[in-house]
C-alpha cells in the first residue's frame, strides 16, 4: 500500500482526493502529492530499500502508487559513474555522471512513465497518451505495450527520425502535429477535457508522473553511500525534473535515510535557443517569459515551461545557478563526454555537460564540491545532430599499402610503438 | 461574438458547457464579459492586481496572448479564445 495522504494545490493550498487531477479547480495551480511522512519514516529503511528490486520500485515507499506488479520495463537504478577524466578537463574535483542513457528506452522518461502508467491503470484507465518531444513518446509507447494498454502519443512533426521510429515500433498511434512542442502541449491540454478516458501522463496524470523524477535523487544518494552531493546540474525542459530532484533529496532526509542533512546546490542547464528560465535567472526576475524555441536540443525545446517558475525558485533558493549554451557548445558537450568518459548522450546531455563546463569555468561549480551531472538520454536518439561533425578518421582501400599511406600522410592515429616492441 | 473554449476545471461555472459566445473588442473585455455572464470566472482567472494568474494561459486562435498584446489583444467575430491550464507537459 502507498503512503499518499492526498493532493494539494501548490499555489493556494486547496486539497483534493487521489484522482486523475493535475491542476487546482480554483487557481489552476499544480497539484502536488502529499504523503504521510511519519508513517513512511516508521516503515522504510536503507535495508528495506537495498533488498528491493534494482529499479525505481525499490523506492516504492516514497512513490505515489504501490503495486506488487507495476508497469515496469526495469527503469532506474542506472549507473552513477565517477568521471575523473571529464573532471580534469573542466578543472573540477569529484565529479559523477548519472548515466540515465541506460534506461530501457534510453532516457529518464522511463522513470516517470513507469509511475504514471502504474497509477493510471490503478485508476482504471486503458488508454495511455502524452504530448512529447520524443523521449516521452518512446517511453509511453513501450510501457503501454508492456501493460497491454492502447497508446496515443502526440509529437511535433519534425522530431529526430530515431525518436519517431522508436515510438512507432511499439504499435501504438503516433500523431505528428504540424507545430512546435508548445502547440502539441496546448492541444493535449485541451484534449484532456474532450477525452476524459485517456491517461495523458504529462497532463491529467502529471501529478503522479512527475514524482518519478525523485528517484534520480534517491539513487544518487544511495549510490554515494546514503549521502547527498554538494551540487547537481540538471537540464531544464518543463522544469519538473529539476524541482523533483531537489524534492527527492529533501524527502530522504525527512524520512531519516540520510545521516547528514542535505545541502544540495541545484543548477539548471538550458539551450540558448530555448532559455526562458536561464533568461529570468540572468535578469533577476520572477517572470518567465515564454519563447519560440530554436535549438538542436529538441527534447528541451519547451518555450512555455510548466514548472519554470518552481525550477527558478529551486535554483535560487539552493544557491545554484542557471546558464544557457549554444548549439555548437551543445555538440561539443556531447563529444567531450563521449571522449572523456565513454558515454554517448543525446543533445539534452550535451546541454548539461556544456552548461557544467560553463559554470565550472565561471567558478560557480567548484572543485571542492562533490558534483553530479544528470545525463538523461541516449545519443542514438539524436545522431542527426552530429552529422558532419564526427565520422571516419580516414577511408581507405582494404590493403596494407593504403593503410601505411594513410599513416604517412599524417592522419591522427596513435603511436605505432606497441607494448610488445616497447618491452 | 467571440467563441470562448472553457476547460473542464471551469465548466462548473457554465453549467457543463465547453464553449460560450461572448462580446468584446479585446481579450480583457471578452474575459470580463465571460465573468458577467457566468460569475466566478473573474476571481479564478485574475489575481488581485488584475493580471492573468500565473498558471492561466489564454490563446487567441492558436497563439498565446503573451506573444501578442496580452489582455489588450484585439479579437473579432469568428475568432476563438481558449482558456488552458498552464500546468502540462514536459
Amino acid at each position: 500500500m502507498d503512503f499518499v495522504s492526498g493532493l494539494c494545490c501548490r499555489e493556494c493550498g486547496r486539497t483534493y482526493p487521489v484522482e486523475a487531477l493535475h491542476v487546482c479547480d480554483f487557481c489552476f495551480g499544480p497539484l502536488e502529492v502529499t504523503y504521510d511522512y511519519e508513517r513512511i519514516a516508521a516503515t522504510t529503511s536503507r535495508q528495506r530499500i537495498e533488498s528491493g528490486p534494482r529499479s525505481i520500485w525499490r523506492y516504492a515507499d516514497l512513490l505515489p502508487v504501490a503495486d506488487a506488479a507495476p508497469v515496469d520495463l526495469g527503469a532506474g537504478f542506472t549507473p552513477l559513474v565517477r568521471a575523473d577524466r571529464l573532471a580534469a578537463e573542466l578543472g573540477l574535483g569529484e565529479l559523477w555522471i548519472k548515466d540515465d542513457t541506460a534506461n530501457p528506452t534510453g532516457s529518464f522518461k522511463d522513470r516517470v512513465v513507469s509511475v504514471a502508467l502504474t497509477k493510471a491503470r490503478q485508476l482504471g484507465f486503458k488508454i495511455a497518451a502524452c504530448a512529447s518531444t520524443g523521449n516521452l513518446a518512446n517511453s509511453v509507447a513501450a510501457h503501454a505495450a508492456r501493460a497491454g494498454m492502447d497508446s496515443v502519443v502526440l509529437i511535433p512533426h519534425d522530431l529526430e527520425r530515431a525518436k519517431i521510429t522508436m515510438t512507432a515500433v511499439y504499435g501504438g498511434r503516433v500523431v505528428a502535429v504540424e507545430g512546435s512542442y508548445d502547440d502539441v502541449n496546448r492541444l493535449c491540454a485541451e484534449l484532456t477535457s474532450e477525452q476524459p478516458d485517456w491517461a495523458f501522463v504529462n497532463v491529467n496524470i502529471r501529478t503522479y508522473y512527475s514524482e518519478g523524477s525523485k528517484t534520480l535523487a534517491f539513487e544518487v544518494a544511495e549510490q554515494l553511500g546514503w549521502e547527498a552531493p554538494d551540487h547537481v546540474v540538471v537540464p531544464i525542459g518543463s522544469g519538473s525534473q529539476l524541482t523533483k530532484v531537489a524534492k527527492g533529496f529533501a524527502e530522504l532526509a525527512r524520512v531519516g535515510l540520510l545521516d547528514r542533512p542535505p545541502n544540495v546546490r541545484v543548477s539548471g542547464a538550458q539551450a540558448e535557443g530555448c532559455a526562458p528560465v536561464a533568461t529570468a535567472f540572468a535578469e533577476g526576475t520572477d517572470v518567465i517569459r515564454p519563447v519560440k524555441p530554436d535549438t538542436v536540443a529538441k527534447s528541451l525545446a519547451i518555450g512555455n515551461p510548466a514548472d519554470g517558475w518552481y525550477a527558478l525558485d529551486t535554483v535560487r533558493s539552493s544557491g545554484g545557478a542557471c546558464a544557457a549554451v549554444n548549439d555548437e557548445e551543445i555538440l561539443e558537450g556531447i563529444r567531450l563526454l563521449a571522449r572523456t568518459e565513454g558515454i554517448f548522450a543525446e543533445t539534452a546531455g550535451g546541454v548539461t555537460i556544456a552548461t557544467l563546463a560553463k559554470l565550472a569555468a565561471a567558478g560557480v561549480v567548484r572543485p571542492d564540491e562533490r558534483v553530479v551531472a544528470m545525463v538523461t538520454g541516449h545519443g542514438l536518439k539524436t545522431v542527426e545532430a552530429l552529422a558532419g561533425s564526427v565520422g571516419p578518421t580516414v577511408t581507405i582501400a582494404p590493403t596494407l599499402a593504403a593503410f601505411n599511406e594513410a599513416l604517412e600522410s599524417g592522419i591522427d592515429l596513435p603511436s605505432t610503438a606497441s607494448p610488445r616492441s616497447a618491452a | 461574438m467571440t467563441t470562448v473554449r472553457i476547460p473542464t476545471q471551469l465548466r462548473t461555472l457554465t453549467g457543463g458547457v465547453g464553449e460560450v459566445a461572448v462580446e468584446g473588442a479585446n481579450v480583457g473585455e471578452v474575459l470580463q464579459g465571460l465573468d458577467a455572464a457566468h460569475p466566478g470566472f473573474g476571481e479564478r482567472l485574475f489575481d488581485e492586481q488584475g493580471s492573468l494568474r500565473r498558471f492561466v494561459n489564454v490563446f487567441v486562435d492558436e497563439e498565446d496572448v503573451r506573444f501578442l498584446d496580452g489582455l489588450a489583444t484585439p479579437v473579432g467575430a469568428g475568432q476563438t479564445l481558449s482558456i488552458v491550464p498552464a500546468v502540462a507537459g514536459g
